[in-house]
């Protein structure tokens, strides 16, 4: 059995290319390699992948429900919530679901054993294939505030072996730790820009605070300054791979077209970059100097 | 009080360059940017900071390792998978475990996690040996929910506030701004988006402005969700893109869901014109207004390296557009309609 690694696709800011690099890695890679979508807020490597989802299971968080018999009114279970998403008025808790983290606070915190859970949904895990490509997405229910357990739930969708390649959110908050959490490797996907430059400085600080080697992809290289790659060699961080903008990529994105299959003179900057991703991850010195 | 929110579903499709060039047409506002995981209106904007403060959300809980005597209550109980094991991760830690502060308060017995009685009493009968594992929180999985703080028998956890981040008020060439920077791996930023239009609201109201501009964070989660609610309108900036048009879709319905009234703005829109109809086509059907189209022009990427807005850099051609985008949004902010049902002053 091939044991498993996990490359998550990162980026600061949004609409850098994660998603395009993240498919077309995935399209020009050997061997058993899974694609999971845990941009869950707006999911898009379906687009292009277009896979066939033969199953849907819902995710849900453990929400309380209050036994009225049982509550005496205490108020013990509001004081132990820290996400205020219990109330008591007029000696009746009251639970504001969207606020729950389901932490289960409240049910151990009650004396009478009044608290109960029921499962409350958050969204969905969608998993087919596509192709070759294994594909797994998680899609979060709107007007949920939560993404983090369903990302959870996507990366525990993944299968166990070969390689899987994470589609992470933009930014650099909790869904990005969700996401990249326990990687072997990320790919920090930017642009020639300050505000690419800026957003990927937010990522590296990230990045290195989880303590997961990484190295940078700079798309559209010839759009705007040096100072992305200037901030790279300063910083020693490894540059993977550089993309020219070309028109006739972003078009093929714009149909959901992936582009080392209809341009087959995009192909070798994938490979070059699962060759690049293959050399870092198995000399472990090189990847050590980048954190 | 009038709030546009600039909003966008798929990152990258322009808000902040459209926030920026807005910023210059319009004289009597307070800015604030709700993108607080990477704020970049500040590099367009360059603010001369006035007040700087820090962020304190939520608390982290921290393990005192004198005080804890091993009894696995915390890692049994933790959601999140917070508790971390320092040695080996075999249960026979447990017979070691030296509980020499039993008082009986039976936790033990409701956490243990193979529901053992003769596990536990061999526990109580080793008080007083020495632990083989120790107990610590990883700081990033920490929900901050207080679980392992109120059933540690020993009360051997502290649960400091957490600084996670900053925010500032400052002076920029088009009007104040409010603006925040989340710390690095920190979480909570819905809160952060919230104090942000907090203070905006507050030095709107100190300042006589009668309109807020925010620039408002990607995605449709719980940043999103905390920039518009309660907004007067919101402005949705998508690419015509197969992606930009699903992304739209699903932003639209969260502005639906919120009862927040959503206009549609489609920048780049000349990549692909078919796509760019077909997108405005859908908006309507999701009670989006478009509200005009802003073409393709390597001016704007030229004046954010430039460090100004793209009206300050070029005055013709998507200049133009942009214009016209916010004719048509300031026209819509006058009316009642927008403003209807909203929170009066």
């Amino acid at each position: 059995m091939r044991e498993r690694r996990i490359i998550a696709i990162a980026s600061g800011k949004g609409g850098t290319g994660k998603t395009t690099i993240a498919v077309n890695l995935a399209a020009v890679m050997e061997g058993p390699v899974a694609y999971v979508d845990c941009d869950v807020e707006e999911p898009n490597g379906h687009i292009f992948l277009k896979p066939a989802i033969t199953a849907a299971n819902s995710v849900a968080i453990p929400v309380p429900i209050v036994d009225k018999e049982k509550c005496t009114g205490c108020a013990r279970c509001v004081t132990a919530c820290r996400y205020n998403a219990l109330a008591c008025v007029k000696g009746r808790v009251l639970v504001f679901t969207e606020l729950c983290h389901g932490c289960g606070g409240c049910m151990l915190a009650c004396p009478e054993h009044a608290i109960s859970e029921c499962d409350h949904e958050i969204g969905v895990v969608e998993t087919g294939r596509a192709n070759d490509i294994c594909f797994v997405q998680g899609r979060l229910k709107i007007g949920v505030a939560m993404s983090p357990p369903l990302i959870r739930a996507a990366k525990a969708a993944s299968p166990s072996e070969g390689t899987v390649i994470l589609d992470a959110p933009p930014g650099t908050s909790c869904p990005v730790i969700a996401a990249v959490k326990d990687s072997d490797f990320v790919v920090l996907v930017t642009e020639p820009t300050p505000f690419g430059l800026h957003d990927l400085t937010l990522a590296v600080d990230t990045v290195r605070q989880i303590g997961i080697p990484f190295g940078v992809v700079v798309n559209r290289c010839d759009i705007g300054d040096d100072r992305v790659t200037d901030y790279c060699q300063r910083e020693e961080i490894p540059i993977l791979i550089e993309i020219p903008d070309d028109r006739r990529i972003a078009e093929a994105y714009s149909r959901g077209c992936m582009a080392v299959e209809s341009l087959p003179d995009v192909r070798p900057f994938f490979l070059q970059l699962d060759l690049r991703i293959r050399d870092l991850l198995s000399a472990p010195n090189g990847v050590q100097s980048a954190t | 009080m009038k709030e546009l929110v600039v909003v966008s579903g798929k990152g990258g499709t322009g808000k902040t360059s459209i926030v920026a060039a807005f910023a210059a047409l319009t004289p009597s506002k307070v800015l604030a940017d709700c993108d607080v995981d990477a704020a970049d209106l500040h590099l367009v904007l360059q603010p001369e900071i006035r007040s700087r403060n820090e962020f304190r959300s939520g608390h982290e809980a921290v393990i005192r390792q004198d005080a804890c005597i091993g009894c696995g209550a915390c890692l049994v109980n933790c959601r999140f998978d917070a508790i971390r094991t320092v040695s080996n991760a075999d249960l026979a830690w447990m017979f070691g475990a030296g509980i020499h502060a039993c008082n009986d308060c039976d936790v033990c017995v409701r956490s243990c996690p193979l529901r053992s009685l003769d596990m536990i009493n061999a526990m109580r009968e080793a008080s007083g040996e020495a632990r083989k594992t120790a107990f610590v929180v990883d700081p990033i999985s920490c929900e901050g929910c207080g679980v392992c703080v109120d059933i540690c028998p020993v009360k051997a956890i502290s649960f400091p506030e957490r600084v996670s981040g900053e925010w500032f008020i400052s002076d920029t060439r088009h009007g104040p701004m409010v603006h925040a920077r989340l710390g690095i791996a920190a979480d909570n930023s819905g809160k952060l988006v919230s104090l942000v239009r907090q203070q905006a609201r507050q030095l709107a109201q100190d300042q006589n402005k009668e309109f807020i501009l925010v620039d408002g964070p990607p995605g449709i989660g719980c940043p999103v969700i905390a920039s518009l609610t309660g907004a007067s309108l919101v402005l949705i900036v998508t690419e015509p893109t197969l992606s930009g048009q699903h992304d739209l879709q699903r932003v639209a319905e969260l502005a639906r869901h919120f009862r927040i009234p959503a206009v549609v703005g489609v920048n780049k829109w000349d990549l692909n014109p078919d796509m760019t109809d077909a997108i405005e086509a859908a908006a309507v059907t999701l009670d989006a207004t478009p509200v005009g189209r802003i073409r393709y022009d390597r001016a704007v990427t030229a004046a954010q390296v430039a460090g100004k807005s793209v009206l300050e850099y070029s005055n013709n051609g998507v200049a133009d557009d942009i214009r016209n985008v916010w004719a048509a949004v300031s026209a819509l902010m006058q009316l009642d309609k927008p403003k209807a049902n909203r929170e009066a002053p």
